[in-house]
């Protein structure tokens, strides 16, 4: 069994009118020592699942409609908030996509790093202290013991994103929930931070699931890729197969809009149009109207879910075909 | 010789911070230390650098978010840091910028509509409600999002879309300068992609320029005529964007080109 199992996990939005799904059936797993990369456009459902995971749906007007998530043999879905708590921040940890959602603007970070550690570790307060200052410099900032009494807003984007990574790797978690964590960070932190989550599984075995649009970051850092479009996942494989053989047409445009380093081009590749929102009803594949591939029978039959080949399912009618 | 649009001189911005030195004297974080540059009109100059070497407050105190230390800036030859907030107002819609996190800066309690709408009739831009709206549904259409949304709250979107409002913002109300502060970052690559098009089209029709910060290489490449390289509060190395590209001379830019994760495609994989 592995160790995060999220099968057929439905999400929805209640509006006054309707409830409208967001995520449609979702499933994965990720195994001890495993990384999955989830990419996918905005709005697409990531961070609501991952959300869902950690049990964070809370009392929004987002809820789980359907679908299990199991964790280490548990229903998650199942716990009652006091063992939920138990386990969240603790054996389970999240990277929050914006920082400022997450650090409390009025506290110095250093307190917000001390009460974490407390809340979850039997440490007095100088020694939690002292080990915020040691997470500080683990993830890079500079003079951490005088920065440790910073506020938030006095932090620069990336070292706000780095102090919510150091309080999340501090209770070396099993399983760690990445929401673009590294979107702040130039390419020579990022590959710091990245290290330090690989640190962080080989020592404690640690299931990752790190959301990213950047595909070169997935590409060096995952073990196996889900894609994502519009709450369905659209196509699914380790890593290597995926990038041997983009199967799904959204796969391969969301690769042509990447903009290089190594060249110039003078108007990049973006995929038309944009993400149906969740008013619009869709019968048919829900990529159909900006998909070139896209016949009759895309626009009124969603395409199911195949093997395509083993260990790399896609979801569309013509996979792995081109243009012609 | 006409002026360029913007040009920067030893601009310094420090930070007093709670330490205090071995000799007992108050210590400064020098974010900002000693910056010159011009960007000329219709011109991007991109700006990268280190986690923490003071990109962003350049942009701060360019939009008199942060006070200057010392040094001037200059728009359109006029020398606008040590203006008055009454004087800088009419500069306040030329110089535009977008936030690096969207979710702190989007009012939560504003209708979007209010949000993009209520700048345009502080800068005169529009006199009715229906007139704003119709400026408001073509900006959205125009970064991505279904103009119906409009009449709904930040917290009901996702991060990438709240980036596209924060951009819709500054759009709408067609300034010369825009400083966009990791306004991709947050975009996946496909509205990453329609943004980039979008941006050098407007560029090239309106002569827009910008001060486009980013982490990501790829997409500085793409979009800046001229680089600068920042580390510590200064300029280590600025040039057309071919020369830092493919003829970097500081150390720091190597390694920044080093770090950059690439994706290998096909069978060869
Ligand atoms: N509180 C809410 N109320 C209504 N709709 C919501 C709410 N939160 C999220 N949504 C909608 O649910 C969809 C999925 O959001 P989610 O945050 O999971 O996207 P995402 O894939 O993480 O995107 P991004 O890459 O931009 O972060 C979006 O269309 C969003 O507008
Ligand atoms: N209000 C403030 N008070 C004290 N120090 C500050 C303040 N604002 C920024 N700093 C510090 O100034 C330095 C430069 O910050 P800045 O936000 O300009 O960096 P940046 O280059 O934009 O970094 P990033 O890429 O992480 O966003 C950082 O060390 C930051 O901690
Ligand atoms: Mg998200
Ligand atoms: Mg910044």
């Amino acid at each position: 069994m592995a160790l995060l199992e999220v099968e057929n996990l439905e999400i929805a939005v209640s509006t006054q009118r309707n409830l409208l799904p967001v995520v449609q059936g979702v499933s994965f797993t990720v195994d001890e020592n495993e990384t999955l990369g989830i990419v996918g456009e905005s709005g697409c459902g990531k961070s609501l699942t991952s959300l869902a995971i950690m049990g964070l749906l809370g009392t929004s007007p987002v809820r789980i409609t359907g679908g299990s998530i199991h964790f280490d043999g548990m229903n998650l879905l199942a716990l009652s908030e006091r063992e939920r708590r138990a386990i969240m921040g603790n054996r389970m940890a999240m990277i929050f996509q914006e920082p400022m959602t997450s650090l409390n603007p009025v506290y110095r970070i250093g307190d917000q790093i001390v009460e974490n550690l407390r809340q979850h570790q039997n440490l007095s307060h100088a020694a939690a202290r002292d080990r915020s200052v040691e997470l500080l410099s683990l993830v890079r900032i500079p003079d951490p013991s005088e920065r440790i009494d910073s506020f938030p807003h006095q932090m620069s984007g990336g070292q706000r994103q780095r102090v919510m990574i150091a309080m999340a790797l501090s209770c070396d978690p099993k399983l760690l929930i990445a929401d673009e964590p590294t979107t702040a960070l130039d390419v020579t932190v990022q590959k710091e931070v990245l290290d330090l989550m690989a640190d962080l599984q080989s020592r404690m075995g640690t299931a990752i699931v790190l959301i990213s649009h950047d595909l070169g970051v997935i590409a060096e850092t995952c073990d196996k890729v889900a894609v994502m479009y519009r709450g369905k996942i659209a196509e699914a494989a380790s890593t290597a197969d995926l990038f041997a053989e983009l199967l799904h047409p959204y796969t391969r445009g969301l690769l042509n809009s990447i903009p290089v380093v190594d060249r110039d081009v003078e108007w990049l590749e973006a995929i038309p149009g944009r993400v149906p929102t969740l008013e619009e009803t869709l019968t048919g594949c829900a990529f159909q109207p900006r998909c070139e591939l896209a016949t009759e029978l895309c626009a009124c039959e969603a395409p199911q879910t195949t093997q395509f080949k083993p260990g790399h399912s896609v979801q569309c009618h013509f996979a792995g075909q081109d243009r012609s | 010789m006409t002026d360029p649009l913007l040009r920067l001189v030893d601009l310094k911005t420090h930070f007093q911070t709670k330490g205090v030195g071995l000799f007992g004297e108050k210590k400064v974080l020098k974010a900002v230390d000693g910056v010159s540059f011009d960007i000329a009109q219709g011109e991007v100059l991109g700006l990268v650098g280190e986690s923490g070497c003071g990109k962003s407050t350049v942009g701060r105190t360019l939009t008199h978010l942060e006070k200057t230390t010392s040094g001037q800036a200059f728009f359109e030859g006029r020398e606008f840091l040590s203006m008055t907030p009454h004087k800088f107002r009419p500069l306040r819609r030329e110089i535009q910028m977008i936030f690096q996190d969207p979710f702190a800066s989007l009012n939560p309690r504003l209708k979007i509509e209010q949000t993009l709408g209520e700048p345009l009739f502080i800068h005169g831009l529009c006199k009715t409600w229906n007139e704003a709206r119709s400026k408001i549904a073509a900006t959205l259409e125009r970064v991505g999002m279904d103009p119906k949304i409009m009449s709904r709250h930040p917290h009901e979107f996702s991060g990438g879309q709240r980036q596209r409002i924060g951009i819709a913002r500054v759009m709408i109300l067609q300034p010369k300068l825009v400083i966009a502060d990791e306004a991709v970052s947050a975009l996946d690559v496909s509205i990453q992609a329609q943004f980039l098009n979008l941006i050098k089209k407007l560029q090239r029709d309106s002569g827009m320029s910008m001060l486009f910060i980013s982490h990501d290489l790829g997409v500085v490449r793409h979009i800046s005529d001229r680089v600068a390289v920042m580390l510590a509060g200064k300029i280590v190395e600025i040039g057309d964007k071919h020369q830092i590209f493919e003829a970097p001379q500081h150390e720091y830019t190597r390694k920044l080109l080093n770090s950059i994760p690439r994706i290998a495609i096909g069978k060869e994989a």
